[in-house]
């Protein structure tokens, strides 16, 4: 059992599979949070304030304040304005929106409503990974269920508050889930970041004012305005409030999703997704889904997972997705699977990472397969960095940072595999 | 403004600018491929990174916009590290095949590369290889070349207004393609090659012909349409080689049509002219200059003996330069004739008598980028001035609002506000109806003609909307097309136009079809008396002098002079024309061309197309643009006005001694000066009749196709693989096809007056009622008459 | 050139966008293609391209970026296998080898009575239930243990 505070997956039985509907969702008290602000007439401007006063900090991977985000949308603007939901999880290692949507999708929707109170927007589209379609048809169902209901399209609740939420799903590209490319995706374009600025606060789906968060984020909202900012600024610690999901996978005993409050040791993570497989050693742990950089097993045992720890262990937490690798796990074998993931995923347009991708695939595979040579780790290292910060979206960095890493921490293990032409575990 | 510093200098720049503006802006060249002035930023070559202060990473100085106070450093070591990594990355793929490769000597990464490139490369993997693509006639690749820049495709979205090329794949897998199976058909393809950095995309015709250091290169002005592009002609041997673009923002920018670019393969066909001939019992044979020219002068002077002076017409076409067209004239007119016309596919010559001016567009060219609406009569815009198309293209994104009253209602790739697409009788009851919502609107007083004619109309609401464009426009025009010109009734059209345009306000002006078309007027190469030149003589025009029924034999040309013109194709009756000239006593025709001269001329007298002669074309905003002989004549030919100064010695006439081109100039446009005086589109016609009810005939609508419009593009063979010189068809409305119970694919039989042709039937639902679209100017049609009119069709 | 249902599945999707943003239903109406044609063809391509009035080569960009567009005739089941990283170190290339051997195919084969196309597949956003494995771009199968590949094998084998 989990012992600490739910906020997202509060009383959900996911055994239990009529638990997703409406009705149960609104019998663990949802869509109390949009009751609350039409009954209580907050302005869109005290949402938005409750939010700041959370810590509420992106989901999605970069961390951003979510308060502060919501923030920046233009509240004079004549026309459309839209938010988006990032719901294209496809960041290896990350499973955790994919729960969100299948077991509560209801709470997404209402942390929709009220994102889209706060900022005066009419429209909204959830963008849902391809390759996890049964999710896509449960998010069409459950938003046909809260339009029936009245949660959504006009006149919300007898407000005069519209808002309609629509479901669009991605077809298999990673890259779409960088915000600018899930916008160009949404317009039926080829999912290629665009070049910011403009951001989508200005330029966004259709050339409107956007608002993207990920899915957890829109989720974490109707807790905070049921409890209050500071509660849930409380659940966590300074500058990373609340609860989050933790998707750990790789060789544990019980992967799966976890949510903890920020701050919460790994050790206690780890112990809760049933410590190693095979009572194994920890090797080495990427906390923040595979474009994190990698940290060594001992390291990671001492850091607290949230931001701030997590940075000043020299990674990121990402989107919380725990990848743990045991004492078996070769880890040239592994930077090679992602470096090919990153070289598949380019979206090709930029020079650097349409060219570089390749060769940090191409020279790490060589290694892999005995043809190493020992100027090929400077050379990694040297593509890497000419990759890392010149690119148009953080595809780049995140194809070189594993690289660096990688070779940073486990070096002899990379010096071994070149030398001896075969693997040291 | 906003002040930012690059490289320690300081520079202003609008608001929204970039800091690649600034850096053009104070001379600092930063390295880029991807960006491109007149293109969206796509800043995904990253070669253009600069060092920004307080920037945690380099910067594309392409997309970056300014900020105040901003430092930007362009050559420090963060910024040639990233440029050089970039170079580095761009070149790993690259094949290293610059010594085979068309651009070599012209390619910005093989430049760039040796400012940025590395020595040896560290990249041993195998290289990409990427197939090539087939784009049709004009663009060759070798798409392993290909850097990825998108310029190619941001051209097609934004400037050609289609998108035929796009980027499929992802990641390494990028290819640039055009959909399957498909080629690049928009008339303003050939500039991706200009576009394309590297050797991706290249010319077709020229592919392996030459090495770019061995060209000479030469100015010149396109000899095609009405706009004047400013042209770089690349010489190898005496041989036009390829036609590339010479910047100039108020007429071409930096783009080219193909017609313009691709021609030149026309200079260098097989069926050039090289020997004066004559024809002598049926049989040509080549003679010396002096004899042909002894020849044309006896012959001339046998028919004014027999007919009088004006037993001679002169037929010139409008592509010809200023002093040729001024010479002929000048012979003619001395000689005793005033038959002289340029304007030889127009047929409603009504306004002669009243003409004040020298009809030209009315508005610079460059003004058009600004207009708020604009009426378009009789063009299909894309065709017969791809350029200016493309200006419209551009300011209809901007908020213009583009009308058009037209028989044809193919796509012009960008949004049209109002249209109708009318019959071509239809047309001037349209611009009727027009009249009458802004005479409405307006308060306007007309003369009784007018109101008798717009008494009897009903006003329909294209109509009504196309007015109210105008109406709502502040800076507002209305063109008259190609089609417009050629039309039966060009003077109603016009009238209309012209009343429209008074009571707006709006610039009106006339879309000029040839090279020269404003110019031929200048140089007085038509039958009346413009220019103010009270001695000069009145004559017959064009369809006058080619009448082969006219009640008074007396009226009858006996003999004809031809001049850069094949009347099968460059005339509004070809059926009419070559009747005519077969029963003529006398053709004599000066040309460049073989052709089929030899079956209706009695003497051939090679003359210099424009790139081997020196000459003025003064273009359809009235900018006078001279040009010089790039190559030398071929064979014998000699330049027109050398050939037509020694006929005019030989037959004795007064001041036929000029020794240059430039002196024959002076006497139209002296000293170069402003021809502006002398350009009117104002005309008063006595009596309009304007017939709203439809005939219930079937009416041709006899277009000229982009690559038949003169002898040289004609002979341009690249360009007539396109698409757009594909065989001729007979279109019509699904409605008329059934009413004749013809199907698509069918063979019909077309026949007007004496001619008649066969062709297959096709279906184009956006033409009018009881209209068959049935090209003019082309080999298949020959035969048939005028242009507009009734025909008849039946299925085979 | 589609049915019925189709089309209708596809207007409905064009109804969730702006009036003039059909495009934005492109890669929903090429899925609902793909689905009831099994792959997509030329004509498919140019047949999308009217219906939602975008140039075809927009849509050629589009299907050829997406990795679950098949361009190309495959067997009557996709199986498309995740072997990323968290995948793997929980069995995924076990299972990519299981299914291979099973086959008697690699990847990106078609067996030769023509049921099943293999292909290796990106994170499907579904690790915690590693190895999974994809059929047909909309059923995910998860805990793909050898037994668990028989089992379905022998289902879709019917
Ligand atoms: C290559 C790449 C992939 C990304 N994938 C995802 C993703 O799958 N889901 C997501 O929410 N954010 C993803 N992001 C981050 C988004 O760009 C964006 O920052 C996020 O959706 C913002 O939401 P948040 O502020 O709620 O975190 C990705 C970013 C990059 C550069
Ligand atoms: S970094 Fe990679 S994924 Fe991002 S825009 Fe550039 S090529 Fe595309
Ligand atoms: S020119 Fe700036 S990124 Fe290409």
């Amino acid at each position: 059992m989990n012992p600490f505070p739910q906020t997202l997956l509060d009383q959900v039985d996911s055994s239990d599979p009529e638990n997703w509907k409406l009705s149960h969702y609104v019998k663990r008290g949802g869509y109390a949070a949009i009751k609350k602000i039409l009954s209580d007439k907050m302005t869109p401007d005290e949402v938005i304030e409750e939010v700041k006063k959370s810590a509420l900090r992106g989901r999605g991977g970069a961390g951003f304040p979510t308060g502060l985000k919501w923030s920046f949308m233009p509240k004079q603007y004549e026309g459309d304005k839209y938010i988006v939901c990032n719901s294209d999880e496809g960041e290896p290692g990350t499973f955790k929106d994919r729960d969100i949507m299948r077991f509560n999708p209801h709470i997404l929707i209402e942390g929709m409503v009220v994102a889209a109170y706060a900022m005066g927007v009419k429209a909204g589209y959830n963008y849902i990974h391809g390759e996890i379609w049964d999710t896509y048809t449960r998010m069409e169902e459950a938003v046909d269920e809260a339009r029936v209901a009245g949660y959504l399209g006009e006149n919300i609740l007898g407000s005069n508050f519209s808002f309609n939420l629509y479901n669009h799903h991605g077809y298999g590209a990673y890259i779409c889930g960088e915000e600018t490319a899930l916008l160009e995706s949404l317009e039926g374009k080829k999912g290629q970041p665009r070049f910011k600025p403009p951001f989508p606060a200005n330029f966004g789906l259709y050339g409107k004012p956007t608002t993207i968060n990920n899915t957890e984020t829109f989720a974490s909202v109707p807790w905070i305005i049921n409890h209050g900012g500071e509660k849930y600024l409380e659940l966590g610690k300074p500058n990373n409030g609340g609860t989050k999901l933790f998707s750990v996978s790789g060789h544990v005993n019980k992967p799966g999703n976890y949510e903890i409050p920020m701050g919460t040791p790994f050790a206690a993570l780890l112990e809760m997704a049933g410590g190693m497989r095979g009572g194994r050693k920890l090797k080495a742990c990427i906390p923040g889904g595979s474009s994190m950089p990698v940290l060594p097993g001992d390291v990671m045992m001492e850091t607290d997972m949230d931001y701030d720890s997590i940075a000043k262990a020299g990674s990121m937490l990402g989107s919380g997705a725990v990848i743990i690798m045991d004492e078996t796990t070769c880890m040239v074998r592994a930077l090679e699977r992602l470096s090919y993931f990153y070289f598949e995923e380019s979206c090709g347009q930029c020079t650097p990472c349409r060219e570089g991708t390749g060769w940090l695939y191409r020279i790490i595979n060589r290694i892999e397969n005995g043809k190493g040579k020992m100027e090929d780790l400077d050379l990694l290292d040297n593509i890497a960095d000419n990759i890392q910060g010149r690119t148009i979206c953080a595809l780049g960095d995140a194809a070189a940072m594993p690289v660096r890493a990688m070779i940073e921490h486990f070096r002899d293990e990379f010096i071994y595999h070149i030398e001896n032409k075969k693997c040291m575990v | 403004m906003i002040n930012i510093e690059i490289d320690g200098k300081q520079v202003s720049v609008p608001k929204g600018g970039t800091v690649m503006d600034g850096a053009k802006e104070l001379g600092i060249y930063i390295p880029h491929f991807c960006y491109h002035k007149k293109l969206s930023i796509a800043a995904n070559c990253r070669m253009c990174l600069v060092q920004v202060e307080k920037a945690p990473k380099p910067l594309p100085a392409c997309a970056t916009p300014v900020m105040e106070g901003m430092k930007v450093t362009t050559a420090s070591e963060q910024a040639v590290t990233a440029q050089k990594g970039v170079m580095e990355f761009l070149l790993i793929n690259h094949p290293l095949d610059c010594p085979i490769c068309d651009q070599g000597g012209e390619c910005q990464l093989q430049d760039l590369a040796v400012g940025y490139g590395a020595g040896q490369s560290r990249y041993t993997e195998t290289k990409r290889t990427v197939a090539n693509k087939n784009l049709g006639p004009l663009i060759s690749t070798d798409m392993t070349r290909c850097i990825h820049c998108t310029r190619c495709v941001r051209f097609g979205q934004e400037i050609a207004g289609i998108m035929e090329l796009g980027m499929t794949g992802r990641g390494e897998h990028a290819e640039i393609q055009a959909f399957v199976g498909k080629t690049v058909d928009s008339e303003l393809s050939g500039n991706v090659i200009d576009l394309c950095p590297v050797g991706a995309l290249v010319s077709k015709p020229f592919r392996y012909s030459a090495r770019t250091w061995e060209l000479s290169r030469r100015k010149s002005i396109s000899p095609h349409c009405g706009l004047g592009s400013n042209l770089v002609v690349q010489v190898k041997q005496n041989r036009v080689m390829r036609v590339l673009p010479r910047e100039d923002e108020s007429i071409n920018e930096c783009w080219l049509s193909d017609k313009d670019r691709f021609s030149y393969e026309g200079l260098n066909s097989e069926d050039r002219l090289t020997k004066p001939m004559i024809k002598c019992a049926d049989q040509w044979k080549e003679v010396a200059w002096q004899d042909a020219l002894q020849f044309v002068a006896t012959n001339m002077k046998a028919i004014k003996e027999k007919n009088g002076a004006n037993g001679i017409g002169a037929l010139v076409s409008p592509h010809s330069t200023v002093e040729e067209l001024y010479l002929l004239q000048k012979l003619m007119r001395g000689f005793g004739s005033g038959n002289i016309d340029h304007r030889l596919r127009q047929s409603d010559f009504r306004f002669d008598k009243s003409e004040s001016g020298v009809p030209w567009l009315g508005t610079s060219i460059a003004d058009i980028s600004s207009l708020d609406a604009v009426l378009v009569v009789g063009s299909t815009l894309r065709k017969d001035h791809p350029l200016i198309a493309q200006r419209m293209r551009q300011a209809v994104k901007k908020g213009m609002q583009l009308n058009l009253i037209n028989p044809i209602g193919d796509d012009l790739l960008m949004h049209v506000a109002n249209e109708a697409i009318v019959a071509p009788s239809a047309m001037a009851s349209a611009l009727a109806e027009v009249l009458k919502v802004v005479i409405d609107a307006k308060a306007a007083t007309v003369s009784s003609n007018v109101k008798d004619i717009i008494k009897t109309i009903t006003v329909s609401d294209t109509s009504t909307r196309i007015a109210a464009s105008l109406l709502e426009g502040e800076k507002t025009a209305i063109y008259l097309g190609n089609l417009a010109q050629h039309h039966p009734q060009y003077s109603e059209l016009h009238q209309l136009v012209n009343f429209i345009a008074d009571i707006l306000g709006a610039k009106f002006g006339v879309l000029g079809e040839a090279a020269n078309s404003v110019g031929a007027y200048l140089a007085g190469a038509i039958p009346n008396k413009l220019m103010g030149n009270d001695q000069c003589i009145s004559g017959f025009d064009a369809s006058q002098m080619l009448a082969t029924n006219a009640s008074q034999p007396a009226m009858l040309c006996q003999g004809y002079v031809l001049m850069n013109v094949e009347p099968e194709h460059d005339v509004h009756n070809a059926q009419q024309a070559l009747k005519s000239l077969g029963e003529a006593d006398f053709v004599v025709a000066l040309s460049s061309y073989k052709g089929k001269a030899t079956e209706y001329a009695d003497v051939l007298l090679p003359i210099a197309p424009f790139t081997e002669t020196s000459g003025t074309f003064v273009n359809t905003e009235g900018r006078v643009q001279t040009f010089n002989g790039v190559v030398t004549p071929l064979g014998e030919t000699r330049p027109a006005w050398k050939v037509i100064r020694v006929l005019g010695n030989l037959l004795a006439l007064n001041g036929f001694d000029y020794e240059t081109s430039e002196q024959v100039r002076a006497d139209v446009i002296p000293n170069l000066g402003d021809v502006s005086a002398q350009l009117d589109n104002n005309r008063t016609l006595a009596s309009m009749t304007v017939v709203s009810e439809s005939s219930g005939k079937v009416e041709r609508i006899g277009e000229v196709p982009i690559y038949q419009a003169d002898p040289i593009v004609r002979r341009a063979e690249s360009l007539q693989q396109t698409n757009d010189a594909v065989s001729p068809c007979a279109w019509m409305s699904p409605d008329l096809l059934q009413k004749l119970s013809i199907k698509p694919g069918d063979k019909v039989k077309i026949k007007q007056n004496d001619g008649e042709i066969r062709l297959r039937a096709a279906s184009d639902e956006k033409l009018p009622d009881n209209c068959v679209r049935l090209v003019s100017a082309h080999a298949e049609t020959s035969e048939l008459g005028s242009m507009f009119g009734e025909i008849l069709i039946e299925k085979l | 050139m589609l049915s019925p249902e189709s089309l209708k599945r596809i207007d409905h999707e064009i109804s969730k966008y702006p009036l003039d943003k059909k495009q934005s239903a492109v890669m929903s109406a090429l899925a609902i293609a793909q689905e009831e044609k099994g792959w997509l063809a030329t004509e498919t391509m140019n047949f999308i391209a009217k219906y939602l009035d975008m140039p075809s080569i927009a849509v050629y960009e589009v299907a050829t970026f997406y990795n679950m567009y098949n361009l190309e005739p495959l067997g009557n089941y996709k199986l498309t296998i995740c072997t990323n990283l968290p995948c793997a170190l929980s069995g995924g290339y076990d299972a990519a080898d299981y299914l291979k051997k099973k086959l008697g195919i690699g990847f990106n084969e078609t067996t030769v009575d023509g049921k099943f196309t293999l292909k290796e597949g990106e994170c499907m956003g579904a690790c915690g239930d590693a190895p999974v494995l994809l059929v047909n771009n909309h059923r995910m199968c998860s805990f793909m243990s050898n037994e668990a590949i028989d089992k379905i094998l022998e289902e879709l084998s019917k």
